[in-house]
């Protein structure tokens, strides 16, 4: 398979346009944190510093909580490997208004590219990984409508998927490595959980 | 165990789970819990979550309360261990968190492999920053429950309930 060449910037830049009061965004650690927060820090983004693995299961609670809002999660390969088999809890939930973004740019990018299992096999010793295929993975544990997406040519369509077509929606976008800016949102997180709230809700 | 025999405290959890607005259970399949997550699972006002891991049942939590809804997770001490570095949410989040935990591994367990976690259990959720309580009378568990999600809800605490092995009855699997 060709290298990737979707840049992840633009295309959540792309995801997010004119996001309205309906959509709450919840992104995992690193890039995808920063990938939101450069597209435009709001009260409904709930962007995370840590808690790896937690990403899936937060967009998850959330959308059970408020099923009349679209709930988007925007994660690395990484963050979903780590407890990937949530995508079996959220198959058994089948929220509708649940969607799922898996950027996957096939390394551990906060700690200096080594090749994540996403990676494919043969990329010789220091930079190889298992093949993994996270969207066959979503299928697998029963999430009906995954897909991946490499192709620009893709995009409008999977902008269309993630923000208002029925969950819940799995889709796997191969991006490319770069070296980015940091573009960071406030870190407190008691801070973000009460601006949250404050706007979904009308109290902290 | 008969009908007539199984102690009404698992009722009494559930009401206070319901006097208290809970609308989200997580659960792994726990004998000890059996009974109340059965409750859970048959209500309309509760949402029920079989989860993979109890590591999932934080962020989860956290994610309700982002929503407005209160929940609670039901494990057992083995499953404490999973959680650890998720339960630092509960401090960098200030959320409400409220768990109950039935014990294994404590003074006449039978499996040894029982033991690690359920000592290390009370250490480690003390040292992630949560309230720790502990029942191990059937007429204390109502009361302790309640006060445990007053501290959460009210207090927006992380608090733990212990349910001690005690309480619950010492798994035999058959043997005497």
């Amino acid at each position: 398979m060709s290298k990737p060449t979707l840049q992840r910037r633009p295309l959540v830049k792309k995801i997010l346009a004119g996001a309205d009061d309906n959509l709450l965004v919840i992104a995992g650690l690193g890039s995808s944190n920063w990938d939101i927060t450069e597209a435009g820090d709001r009260p409904l983004n709930m962007p995370l510093w840590g808690a790896m693995g937690g990403t899936v299961p937060m967009g998850l609670g959330l959308a059970l909580a408020q099923p009349t809002k679209r709930v988007l999660v925007i994660t690395g390969d990484a963050d979903l490997m780590m407890v990937v088999s949530a995508l079996a809890t959220v198959a058994a939930q089948a929220p509708d208004n649940l969607a799922i973004c898996v950027l996957d740019n096939e390394k551990f990018g906060e700690t200096g590219n080594q090749a994540s299992h996403t990676s494919p096999r043969n990329n010789g010793p220091t930079d190889s990984g298992a093949g993994t295929d996270l969207a066959m993975i979503a299928r697998g544990c029963g999430i009906a409508d995954t897909g991946t997406v490499r192709d620009e040519a893709d995009v409008a369509q999977l902008v269309k998927d993630l923000r208002t077509k029925k969950g819940p929606v799995f889709r796997l976008v191969k991006v490319m490595v770069e070296k980015l800016e940091f573009v960071m949102p406030p870190q407190d997180g008691a801070h973000l959980k009460d601006r949250f709230r404050q706007a979904l809700l009308g109290h902290p | 165990m008969s009908a007539t025999a199984t102690p009404e405290w698992r009722d009494q959890i559930f009401e206070v789970l319901q006097d208290h607005d809970v609308k989200q259970v997580y659960h792994v399949p726990d004998a000890g819990h059996g009974r109340l997550i059965e409750a859970c699972q048959k209500s309309n006002s509760i949402r029920t979550l079989a989860l993979t891991t109890e590591e999932e049942g934080i962020p989860l939590a956290a994610g309700a309360w982002l929503g407005g809804q209160r929940s609670v997770l039901l494990m057992q001490s083995s499953g404490v261990g999973n959680t650890i570095n998720l339960l630092g949410l509960t401090k960098t989040l200030r959320f409400p968190f409220l768990t109950l935990i039935t014990m294994r591994g404590e003074p006449g367990e039978f499996n040894s492999w029982q033991y690690p976690m359920g000592q290390g259990t009370p250490k480690v959720l003390e040292a992630m920053g949560a309230l720790v309580m502990s029942v191990d009378k059937p007429e204390d568990v109502k009361t302790t429950v309640d006060h445990a999600a007053r501290s959460a809800f009210n207090g927006g605490q992380a608090v733990a309930v212990l349910l001690r092995q005690k309480l619950i009855g010492i798994k035999t699997f058959g043997k005497k």
